[in-house]
């Protein structure tokens, strides 16, 4: 789409004009204008893989792009690291923050801030921070480390940062993704205040009601192309939607199989996380055959350590899991598996697949031990390859090239990937956790379409998921967990994003 | 045992630790870079040899020390280009090290019908300090009867502490070292830093080694390192990651390697092989010690990128 360069507005903060990156033959960023004026909150919004992340990398310096310029406050720069970007006062909170953990927060502070002598000084810092906390509702301690820290106190360190450098430009990509609806109101106030002492903000989003909550103005991103720019005033929900995914959104409203048995009962299930606390406390979940169960949550509340236990990869301190009438609690993970457990982790590079292996093997992971892939200890290339094959086909798992790595397909394909090894298996318990996330919105749909169907022929599934659109599409019923417990328990019908935005943040509801 | 044997054996315990610590020490220091270096062995023997060599021809003893260092140097260059710019497997590149840097001090030592072999240095290292000092009891042959590398050892581990947890040059080289793309994004250049840390990680194995050949035993052999690099990297486990530690540990290591010797003067046999392996057992032992306690493994462990390489562009 040729987007005609926009008029130079006055107090003109940044454009970008033309900007095109391509990441392996993929373009993130294809011929993007974008402007940004002193004094405004910008939000940039789109779907996740729309290119909203690349397009604030390459203003930040961190990105180099393939064509395009880059006016600041109308003089051409060409910014050829994040360090430069910063010393033009651009500066950006990055999705996966970017902290020393095992540093202190003044160490973060102090990091490559020029004016700091060759010896670490602590007092003017204490002191500038202080005043940067309370002006902005920023508040933390100097002195605590950073894997303290809860994650919306990390991110208030990342925007002191920021301030502590004299950024003016300040780029936030998809800032509330990772906090309470709550915190989320006291960013968007500290926002406004920054924006309001006449800096320029970026808010990556892709929640509608966000842009309407907190925006001067919003620029649509679809598929690396701007499809889209207006105030916020003359926009409305529906229309950005329209922009954001090139359709009319609908909720897919599915037909229900009637629940069948419990198949997998989780009992009064109380475990430890990493930390040595307890990260779970007296779970009670119960998944019928043919059922949905959505586990609802703000990441970090128990959600991880939940799958893991129904899995085996962590060890419950109390309580009794029973699949299937056998009680499990006790059982490796793969007793598990022969029970007909299937999971698809939250992490799929990580712990989905081996990402050096090429993807018949991976295919292979769970299937290995019978015939036809193996005959005793000797494994059979060649029916490895022909499962493969036809699961590439069953499951749409397109890019595959023969023996290269597996890390090397999209996020979209390693997903039906994963679900193509475990559904294969024919699982009567499922697990999925974050089954969706950071996926492109076609691949959204056919794993959820997926995930519909494989309970519609009677598998019993566990969707843990942070996304509440997911949750409220999929879920027979909602559970939503918070500090490891669960808050409440919700049929579909009476769950809506409201009240589980609530109980996402912690507060119980008498009457709902 | 003896008082005399055993203040003897301490204070050669602090001899034979001396090439550990410099070694040990400058290994510490590329780790806290992010960047693993498993060639000290091959740049302890393949800078040692020439440093050694300088030691033969010329009186000047801190200039054959200087010069094993550039060289050690050097190797360790190999190691940060195949590592950091073309992010070849650290371990991989380390062990390729070894077995280079072993490769080179064998052909050096080959070369004129071995005449390395029978050379020996022009001076030898002296006491610092005169006999009035060495005389006193106990300090005399503990703290002051050593030569001057001794003494630089320790100066060295103090700048190393103070460097490392005092100045914004150390703070910058821990960022790189737990998260290399935080520290890029606040402008330290990630590259070059890893670059100069593991040349300087080269530089004290390099100078461990002439300190070994033309210091402590006065000659050159080949093997004569017998493992003596991949003790150094024990230390820094053992150490933890901090100077000050490898200090301590460095005297430990060495007073196992002097073990053999004094046992065999009481007369208890124990075959020096075993002996070798003590300095591996106790790391692993620290190692269950301290991961047994969550705060002090979070304190005390490997820099979190540590064999990780950093591309800017790539996720
Ligand atoms: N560093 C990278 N390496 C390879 N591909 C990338 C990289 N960054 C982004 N991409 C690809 O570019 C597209 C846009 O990604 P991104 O900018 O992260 O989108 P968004 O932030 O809107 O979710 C995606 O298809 C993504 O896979
Ligand atoms: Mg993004």
């Amino acid at each position: 789409m040729a987007e005609s360069v926009p008029e130079v507005p006055s107090g003109e903060a940044a454009r970008l004009a033309g900007i095109t990156k391509h990441f392996f033959g993929v373009a993130a960023n294809e011929d993007v204008d974008f402007d940004l004026r002193w004094g405004e909150i910008h939000a940039l919004l789109g779907e996740n893989g729309a290119g909203k992340s690349t397009l604030c990398s390459v203003l930040a310096g961190l990105y180099h792009p393939d064509s395009g310029e880059i006016h600041l406050d109308g003089d051409r720069v060409d910014l050829g690291s994040p360090h430069q970007a910063l010393d033009h006062g651009v500066g950006m909170v990055y999705q996966h923050f970017r902290l020393v953990d095992r540093f202190t927060v003044a160490e973060n502070l102090t990091l490559g801030h020029p004016e700091t002598g060759f010896f670490t000084s602590r007092r003017s810092l204490e002191r500038q921070v202080g005043e940067l906390g309370r002006r902005y509702g920023l508040e933390v301690s100097p002195q605590a480390a950073v894997w303290q820290l809860s994650v919306g106190e990390q991110q208030r360190v990342e925007i002191l940062k920021l301030l502590y450098r004299g950024v003016r430009i300040l780029i936030l990509d998809e800032p509330t993704a990772v906090l309470t609806p709550q915190e989320s109101q006291n960013l968007f106030g500290t926002l406004r205040a920054l924006a309001d002492d006449g800096r320029a903000i970026i808010f990556v989003t892709h929640k509608l009601d966000e842009v309407m909550a907190v925006a001067d103005r919003v620029t649509v991103l679809r598929d690396g192309r701007k499809v889209g720019a207006m105030p916020t005033s003359e926009a409305d929900p529906a229309t950005l939607a329209r922009l954001m995914v090139g359709r009319d959104l609908s909720v897919t409203e599915r037909p229900r199989t009637a629940p069948g048995e419990p198949v997998l009962s989780i009992k009064g299930v109380t475990a430890e996380g990493d930390r040595g606390l307890e990260a779970i406390r007296d779970v009670e979940i119960e998944v019928r055959a043919s059922q949905i169960v959505g586990v609802a949550g703000v990441a970090g509340n128990g959600q991880r350590e939940l799958a893991e236990v129904v899995t085996g990869l962590r060890r419950p301190k109390r309580g009794q899991i029973i699949m299937g009438g056998v009680d499990i609690t006790r059982s490796t993970t793969l007793e598990r598996i022969k029970l007909g457990l299937g999971f698809v982790p939250e992490d799929r590079m990580r712990t989905g697949m081996a990402g050096g292996l090429p993807l018949a093997a991976n295919l292979a992971l769970k299937a290995y031990r019978q015939p036809p892939l193996s005959k005793g200890p000797v494994l059979s290339k060649q029916a490895m390859e022909d499962r493969a094959r036809t699961l590439e086909k069953q499951f749409d798992i397109r890019g595959v090239r023969g023996a290269l790595p597996t890390s090397l397909l999209s996020g979209g394909n390693i997903q039906r990937a994963i679900l193509a090894r475990e559904l294969s298996a024919r699982p009567r318990v499922l697990v999925a956790a974050a089954p969706t996330r950071g996926l492109d919105v076609a691949a959204i749909q056919a794993i959820r379409q997926l995930l519909i169907e494989e309970a519609d022929a009677g598998t019993a599934i566990l969707m843990i998921s942070e996304d509440l659109e997911e949750i409220l599409d999929l879920s027979d019923e909602v559970i939503v967990l918070y500090e490891g417990q669960v808050m409440d328990r919700l049929p579909r019908d009476r769950a809506d994003p409201d009240l589980l935005g609530m109980l996402m943040a912690g507060r119980g509801v008498d009457a709902a | 045992m003896n008082e005399s044997v055993l203040l003897l054996s301490l204070a050669s315990a602090v001899v034979i630790g001396t090439p550990i610590l410099l070694a040990g020490l400058g290994e510490m220091m590329t780790e806290h870079s992010g960047v693993m270096n498993l060639g000290i062995e091959g740049m302890l023997l393949g800078g040692g040899v020439v440093g050694f060599w300088m030691s033969t021809q010329q009186a000047s003893l801190p200039l054959a020390m200087a010069v094993g260092a550039l060289v050690g140097a050097l190797f360790a260059l190999i190691h940060a280009y195949l590592a950091v710019t073309l992010r070849v497997n650290q371990i991989v590149s380390g062990l390729a090290l070894v077995v280079t840097g072993t490769g080179f001090a064998s052909f050096v030592g080959s070369l004129n019908d071995s005449s390395l072999i029978y050379a020996r240095p022009v001076s030898k290292f002296e006491p610092v300090f005169g006999e009035a000092f060495r005389d006193l009891p106990v300090v005399g042959p503990l703290v002051l009867g050593h030569d001057w590398v001794v003494y630089m050892s320790w100066v060295l581990v103090a700048v190393a502490a103070f460097w490392l947890f005092r100045t914004r040059a150390g703070l910058a080289l821990r960022a790189v070292g737990e998260d290399p793309a935080t520290a890029d994004t606040v402008g330290i250049p990630v590259g070059l830093t890893r670059y100069v840390y593991t040349m300087i990680g080269g530089a004290g194995a390099g100078m461990g080694g002439t300190y070994l050949m033309a210091g402590i035993f006065s000659t050159y052999q080949h093997g004569i390192s017998a493992g003596l690099g991949w003790i150094a990297f024990a230390l820094v486990i053992f150490a933890g990651w901090r100077p000050w530690r490898a200090l301590v540990a460095a005297y430990v290591f060495g007073a196992l390697r002097n073990l053999g010797f004094s046992l065999q003067i009481l007369g208890v046999d124990i075959p020096p092989d075993v002996l070798n392996v003590f300095p591996f057992f106790l790391t692993i032992v620290a190692l269950m010690v301290i991961s047994a306690r969550p705060a002090a493994a979070r304190r005390f462990s490997a820099p979190s990128a540590l064999t990780v390489p950093y591309a800017r562009e790539s996720r």
